[in-house]
């Protein structure tokens, strides 16, 4: 898993994504009395970024359709921790249980 | 510098740094994981300061993913930011420029939610110092906590499996930002098609799922007949 790209190249990653990243934190801050709102068309995008984004980066780790390389105990992990994050929406809870479980499995079982 | 509104920002803040902290130990281990150093982990921590898309960046840097989609994913992600810059905007509208360049640095999830909170609240409070009590509290936090976990990163035996905390983290994030039936959808289908495109060339995954998801989402909602969340 370790990356091939030389310190150049990561330092302009990380370059590139702060700059992006600084912008999008800067914009309706500093635009304020020229452009107060965001345009109603950008905002029903924008609405549903955090529920897709979020969604496409947690399930491919609990799930594969990939049957060599599915794991049973992240995926009941996966789940329990679902739960767990339905009732409290706590990061902490959420975590303790997933790698509670997790360990559970793999160290007990 | 008013420090009652500072520090009434640091305490309002505490609890939440409860998550925070594991949180900012798996990036810095997610650095050293993905084959990179120290120097790599604090950059990312200081120049993006953003740790859903720091964590991102850093799994498809490990698997040598193009440039071009690393940028672009983390930038997807950071998107959310722009919803927190026009709804605080209003509130930090009397400030000089220089310190809204500051301010915007440290907008992160948790100082937009409580800040704003604080702010539509009746309790009279200095908005600035309230902000920077947050702010700087967890970005501070998040600082120490990468270091620190770049420098344990190579000492944790891989059985632990600890880079399964890292969707566990977005998990938790990923409940509250379903708010009504299409947020559901576009989190259903972005998931669905994250797991089925999985093995996609480029490691274009993350963000073609996005897409779709988003996609998704803004068709449920007009099939609906576009009713308000709020």
């Amino acid at each position: 898993m370790a990356t091939n790209y030389g310190p150049v190249e990561i330092a302009g990653v990380v370059a590139v994504i702060g700059v992006l990243t600084y912008a999008c934190r800067l914009s309706f801050i500093a635009l304020f009395g020229r452009l107060d709102e965001i345009p109603p068309v950008v905002e029903r995008v924008l609405r549903f970024v955090p529920a897709a984004v979020l969604a496409a980066l947690v399930l491919p780790s609990f799930v594969t359709l990939d049957a060599s390389s599915f794991a049973a105990d992240k995926f009941v992990a996966g789940a329990l921790a679902a739960g767990v994050a339905w009732r409290t929406e706590d990061v902490f809870a959420t975590m303790v249980t997933g790698m509670g479980v997790l360990w559970a499995i793999r160290f007990l079982l | 510098m008013d420090t009652a509104a500072f520090r009434r920002g640091v305490r309002d803040v505490a609890p939440l740094l409860l998550g925070i902290i594991p949180f900012g130990l798996v990036a810095g281990i997610a650095t050293v994981n993905a084959g990179l150093g120290l120097p790599t982990a604090v950059g990312l921590s200081v120049v993006v300061f953003a740790g859903a898309s720091q964590l991102a960046a850093l799994e498809l840097l490990g698997q040598n993913a193009p440039l071009t989609v690393v940028v672009a994913t983390a930038v997807v992600i950071n998107l959310r930011l722009l919803m927190y810059s026009a709804s605080i905007a209003p509130y930090f509208r009397e400030f000089t420029g220089r310190w809204k360049a500051v301010l915007a640095y440290v907008l992160t999830d948790q100082a937009y939610a409580l800040s704003v909170a604080s702010y539509r609240s009746d309790r009279e409070t200095d908005r600035k110092w309230y902000y920077l009590g947050v702010a700087v509290t967890l970005w501070a936090v998040w600082q120490v906590t990468t270091i620190a976990g770049a420098l344990l990163g190579t000492g944790v035996p891989d059985a632990w499996g600890l880079e399964f905390a890292i969707p566990l983290v977005f998990l938790a994030i990923l409940v509250p930002a379903i708010e009504d039936a299409a947020t559901g959808i576009a989190a259903v289908v972005g998931g669905t098609v994250a797991v089925v495109g999985a093995g996609l060339p480029l490691n274009l995954g993350l963000l073609v799922a996005a897409g779709v998801g988003i996609t998704a989402g803004v068709l449920t909602e007009s099939a609906t007949g576009g009713t308000d969340g709020n």
